[in-house]
C-alpha cells in the first residue's frame, strides 16, 4: 500500500470545519464586489446616496415622531413602546415568512447540496452552515430596515455609547429565532411535500398571507385615528396603549429590554429570554434537522405535477393569434404556458388583485365632499390620481414585464440559434406584458374616476393619459429589463430588485411626472374656464397634450429600440 | 454545406478561435475534435450564430451568418452541449414552438414531432412538463427538436453525453442516415471512438487553431502512427501526454 493511503487509513473521519462549508459562498460575495465591472462605481454610488436618502427618510420621520411623544408627559413612553414593539412584531412576520421559504432554497434545491451532502459532512455542521446562509439571506433587508429605526430612538432618548450594543445584544437573538423557527416549519414541510410542490404552497401562503394583511389593515382604516373626533376619551386611548401585549413574542423582549435601556428600569429577564430561547430553538431544530432532513432531501428529489395539457388555451388563443405568423403566435403561447404553470408567477396576481381593491377602496373613502371643496379641486384630484395609477402599472411592469429577457438567458442558445429576429422576440414580450396591463389601467382609472364622480373632460384626460403612459412604461421595462439583465437569477421576482430595476423606477416616475407636468397647463385652464366662463386656448391645449403624448411615444420606442440593438449584440459563450 | 473563412474569435486579449478555415460539404459527417478549452465550442456556437466572430466568416449553405442571421439560421438545427430548455413545457410543446421559430406546423409537424418522440422512447412522456425529465431525456427531446424542422445542416456539440446505448445507438444511425440523404452535420465530441466509427472527414483543434484534418487514413498519414486508432493520434498531434504522469499524480 503506498504510504499516504496508509497514513490516511490511521487518521480520524474527515470532516470540514463550519468555516470552511461557508467559504465558497463568502469567496463568491467578495469576489462579486471585487469584480472591475464597467459601472460599478457608479452604480454603488446611486444606491449608497438612495441608500442614504431612505434611511434619512425613516429616521427623520421617526424622530420627529418620537419627539412628539417625549413632550407627552404621561403617555410617551408607553407610546413610543407600543409603537416600537408594533414595528418589530412587523420584522418578526416578515422574518418568519422570508425564513421559510429561503429555507427551502438553502436546505433544499440549492446547487451546492448534492455536493455537500456527498461529502463527509457532519449532519450539525451542514445544519449549522445552511442555517447562518439562510439568516444572512432572510434577514439582510430587516437589518437594513432596523438601523435607522433603532437610531432613531437611540438619538431621540439619548441612549449613549452603550446602547448600539444593547441593540446588538438584542436583535442577533431576535434574528435567529425565526431563522431556526422558518427553517424547522419548512423542514416539516417538505417531508409532508415534495418541495417543488412545496415551494408552490409557500408562495401562494405567503401571498395570500401579504395579501390578507394588506387588507386587514386598509378595512380597519388607520387614518380614522389621525382625527381627533375619533377619540371618545383619553382614558379610551390609555386603556388601548395598556391593552394586553404579546408577553411570550420575542419582539416584546427586544422592546423591553430596548426601552428598559433607554427610559429605565434596565431589566435582564427580556436578555435572559431572548437568548435562551435562540439558543434552545437551535438546539431542538438541530435535532429536528437530525431526525428529518435525510428523509427530506430525500423527497426533495422528486418533482410535482407534471401532466399538462392545454387544448383550450391553443384552440382559442392559436386561432386569434393566427393572423400573425406561427412564430409570434408559438412566442406568446410559449409566454402564457410558463407564466399560469409556474405557481410562483400566478399567485402574485392575486396579492395585485388585492392592491387594487385596496386602491379603490381608498378612492372610495377619499373625504372629497362636504364644505369648502370645490370644483376645482374634486377634478383635481382625479388628475393626480393619475400619478399614482401610473407608479402602480410602472410597479406591476417592474415585476411582470421587466424580467422578461433575462428569463430567457438560459434557453437564448435556442433563440440565437433558429431563424427568430430580437425583433419578434422583443414583440411577443412587449404585447403579452402591455394588453393586460393597458386593461387593468383603464379599469383603474375608469372606475377611479367614475367613484370620484369627475367631469367628462378630465375622465378623457385621465383614459387618454394612462394609455400613453401604459405603452411608455411596458416600452421601457422591456428596454431596461434588456439593458440590464439578469440572465443567472432564477427566480424573477429577484430580478426588479436589480440595479436595472431601480433605474426602470425611476425612469417610469420621471416619464409620469413629466406628462402631468405637461397636461397640468391645458387642465388648470379647462378648469379655470369652466369655474370663471372664460375661454380655453386651443393652441395651448393642443401642445400641452401633443407635448405629452410626444414624450410618451418617445418613452415607448426608444428603449425598445435600444434594447433590441443591444440584443442583438448580446453574446452568452 | 458549412464554409468556415479564417474564423476568429476574441476575447479581450485571448484568442478562443484563431483563423479557422474549413469546409464541410452536403452529405458529411465531420468530427470536430480536440482537448478542454480548445475552443470547439466558441466555433461551433458561432456557427450557430450564438455568437459574433471578431474576425472571418461563417456561411451555412452559401449564406452569411452574420450578414444574413434569418436565411442562415433557417437551414440550421443546433444540438448545444449545455441545453436548457423551458421546465414548464412539456415535450410535444417544446417541439411544437421549436418549429414554430422555423415558421412551421400543421399536420406535418405534429406527425414529425410524435415519430421524434417515439424513436426515442418519450412517447410516453410527450404531455409531461420538462421538468420532470431526467438529463438524458432532456437531451434526446433537444436532439429531436433539431430534427423537428427538418435542417439542412445540423451543428452538435458532444451530442453523446447523458445518453443510454440504445439511444446512442439510435443516434448514431439517425445521423447517418441523415447526411445519406445530402445534408451536413458538424460534431464536436471527446467520445474518440464514436469520431472514429461515425465520422468521415475528422479536424483537430488546438489553441483555437487547426491542426490536422482529413479522413482517418489522413490523420494516421500525417501523425505516423500506422495502423493506431484515433486515441493515439490525438494524443500525438495534440501533445497530450496524460498516462506519463499518472503513477506520480495517484501518489502525490
Amino acid at each position: 500500500m503506498p504510504d499516504a493511503v496508509a497514513a490516511r487509513a490511521g487518521d480520524e473521519l474527515p470532516n470540514p470545519a463550519l468555516l470552511h462549508l461557508l467559504g465558497p459562498k463568502w469567496l463568491t460575495a467578495r469576489a462579486r464586489a471585487m469584480s472591475g465591472e464597467r459601472g460599478r462605481g457608479a452604480r454603488f454610488t446611486l444606491l449608497a446616496f438612495l441608500g442614504f436618502l431612505f434611511w434619512a427618510f425613516i429616521f427623520g420621520m421617526l424622530y420627529r415622531m418620537l419627539g412628539y411623544f417625549r413632550n407627552a408627559t404621561d403617555i410617551g413612553a408607553l407610546l413610543a413602546g407600543k409603537l416600537l414593539g408594533l414595528m418589530l412584531v412587523s420584522f418578526m412576520s416578515i422574518l418568519l415568512l422570508s425564513n421559510i421559504i429561503t429555507a427551502l432554497s438553502s436546505f433544499f434545491l440549492a446547487r451546492d447540496l448534492d455536493m455537500l451532502v456527498a461529502a463527509p459532512v457532519d449532519w450539525l455542521r451542514l445544519y449549522g452552515a445552511k442555517l447562518l446562509e439562510t439568516l444572512v439571506h432572510s434577514s439582510w433587508m430587516v437589518v437594513l430596515l432596523a438601523v435607522p429605526m433603532f437610531s432613531a430612538y437611540g438619538v431621540a432618548y439619548h441612549g449613549g455609547w452603550g446602547y448600539p450594543l444593547i441593540v446588538l445584544a438584542t436583535l442577533v437573538p431576535f434574528l435567529i429565532i425565526p431563522t431556526v423557527i422558518g427553517s424547522a416549519l419548512t423542514l416539516l414541510l417538505v417531508n409532508i411535500f415534495p418541495a417543488r410542490r412545496t415551494r408552490d404552497i409557500l408562495s401562494l401562503i405567503a401571498v395570500l398571507a401579504a395579501a390578507g394583511l394588506v387588507l386587514l389593515f386598509r378595512v380597519l382604516r388607520p387614518e380614522r385615528l389621525a382625527r381627533p373626533e375619533g377619540f371618545r376619551s383619553l382614558m379610551d386611548f390609555i386603556v388601548l396603549l395598556n391593552g394586553p401585549t404579546s408577553p411570550m413574542l420575542p419582539s416584546e423582549w427586544v422592546q423591553q429590554a430596548v426601552m428598559g435601556w433607554l427610559r429605565g428600569p434596565n431589566d435582564l429577564l427580556p436578555f435572559y429570554l431572548l437568548w435562551s430561547t435562540a439558543a434552545a430553538s437551535i438546539v431542538l431544530g438541530a435535532l429536528l434537522h437530525r431526525a428529518l432532513y435525510a428523509r427530506g432531501y430525500t423527497k426533495a428529489q422528486e418533482s410535482a405535477q407534471t401532466f399538462a395539457r392545454d387544448g383550450m388555451m391553443r384552440r382559442v388563443i392559436g386561432a386569434l393569434l393566427t393572423p400573425f405568423g406561427v412564430r409570434r403566435r408559438e412566442l406568446v403561447l410559449k409566454e402564457l404556458r410558463l407564466f399560469f404553470r409556474d405557481t410562483t408567477q400566478w399567485s402574485q396576481l392575486i396579492l395585485l388583485a388585492v392592491l387594487i381593491v385596496v386602491y379603490v377602496f381608498n378612492i372610495k373613502y377619499l373625504p372629497l365632499t362636504g364644505e369648502g371643496l370645490t370644483f376645482f379641486i374634486v377634478n383635481i384630484v382625479p388628475f393626480l390620481n393619475l400619478v399614482l395609477a401610473g407608479f402602480v402599472l410602472a410597479s406591476i411592469a417592474a415585476r411582470f414585464i421587466f424580467p422578461g429577457v433575462s428569463l430567457e438567458g438560459r434557453t437564448f442558445w435556442l433563440l440565437r440559434s433558429s431563424p427568430l429576429s430580437m425583433h419578434d422576440l422583443l414583440w411577443s414580450k412587449f404585447w403579452v406584458g402591455t394588453l393586460p396591463l393597458l386593461a387593468l389601467a383603464l379599469l383603474i382609472v375608469g372606475s377611479t374616476n367614475y367613484l370620484l364622480k369627475t367631469s367628462e373632460f378630465i375622465m378623457w384626460v385621465s383614459l387618454f393619459s394612462i394609455v400613453l403612459l401604459t405603452f411608455a412604461i411596458a416600452g421601457m421595462a422591456i428596454g431596461f429589463g434588456t439593458l440590464y439583465p439578469q440572465f443567472e437569477t432564477e427566480n424573477a421576482a429577484q430580478i426588479p430588485t436589480s440595479f436595472g430595476g431601480l433605474l426602470f423606477m425611476m425612469a417610469s416616475v420621471a416619464v409620469i411626472g413629466g406628462t402631468i407636468i405637461l397636461e397640468a397647463r391645458p387642465v388648470y385652464s379647462f378648469l379655470s374656464a369652466r369655474i370663471y366662463n372664460t375661454e380655453t386656448s386651443a393652441a395651448e391645449m393642443w401642445f400641452g397634450f401633443g407635448m405629452a403624448a410626444a414624450l410618451c411615444v418617445a418613452a415607448t420606442i426608444i428603449p425598445i429600440r435600444v434594447a433590441l440593438h443591444r440584443l442583438e449584440t448580446i453574446e452568452r459563450g | 454545406m458549412i464554409e468556415l473563412n479564417a474564423l476568429t474569435k476574441r476575447y479581450g486579449s485571448f484568442t478562443a478561435v484563431d483563423g479557422l478555415s474549413l469546409t464541410v460539404p452536403r452529405g458529411e459527417l465531420f468530427g470536430f475534435l480536440g482537448p478542454n478549452g480548445a475552443g470547439k465550442t466558441t466555433s461551433l456556437r458561432m456557427i450557430a450564430g450564438i455568437l459574433r466572430p471578431t474576425a472571418g466568416a461563417v456561411r451555412i449553405g452559401g449564406v452569411d451568418v452574420v450578414k444574413d442571421p434569418t436565411a442562415a439560421k433557417a437551414k440550421l438545427g443546433f444540438i448545444p452541449d449545455r441545453p436548457f430548455i423551458y421546465e414548464k413545457l412539456t415535450g410535444i410543446e417544446f417541439l411544437r414552438f421549436v418549429a414554430g421559430l422555423y415558421e412551421q406546423s400543421g399536420p406535418a409537424v405534429e406527425h414529425r414531432s410524435r415519430e421524434l418522440l417515439s424513436l426515442f422512447d418519450l412517447e410516453e412522456w410527450r404531455d409531461e412538463l420538462v421538468e420532470s425529465y431526467s438529463h438524458g431525456m432532456r437531451q434526446k427531446l433537444i436532439i429531436s427538436s433539431a430534427f423537428v424542422h427538418r435542417p439542412e445542416v445540423i451543428v452538435v456539440d458532444e451530442p453523446m453525453v447523458g445518453l443510454d446505448p440504445k439511444a446512442a445507438r439510435i443516434l448514431k444511425d439517425l445521423f447517418r442516415e441523415y447526411v445519406n440523404r445530402g445534408n451536413t452535420i458538424m460534431m464536436s465530441t471527446h467520445a474518440l471512438e464514436v469520431a472514429e466509427s461515425m465520422c468521415d472527414r475528422i479536424g483537430i483543434v488546438q489553441g483555437g487553431k487547426l491542426r490536422a484534418l482529413g479522413t482517418m487514413d489522413e490523420l494516421r498519414a500525417s501523425a505516423a502512427t500506422g495502423t493506431e486508432g484515433l486515441e493515439t493520434i490525438f494524443l500525438r498531434l495534440t501533445g497530450e501526454n496524460a498516462a506519463r504522469e499518472l503513477v506520480e499524480v495517484l501518489n502525490a
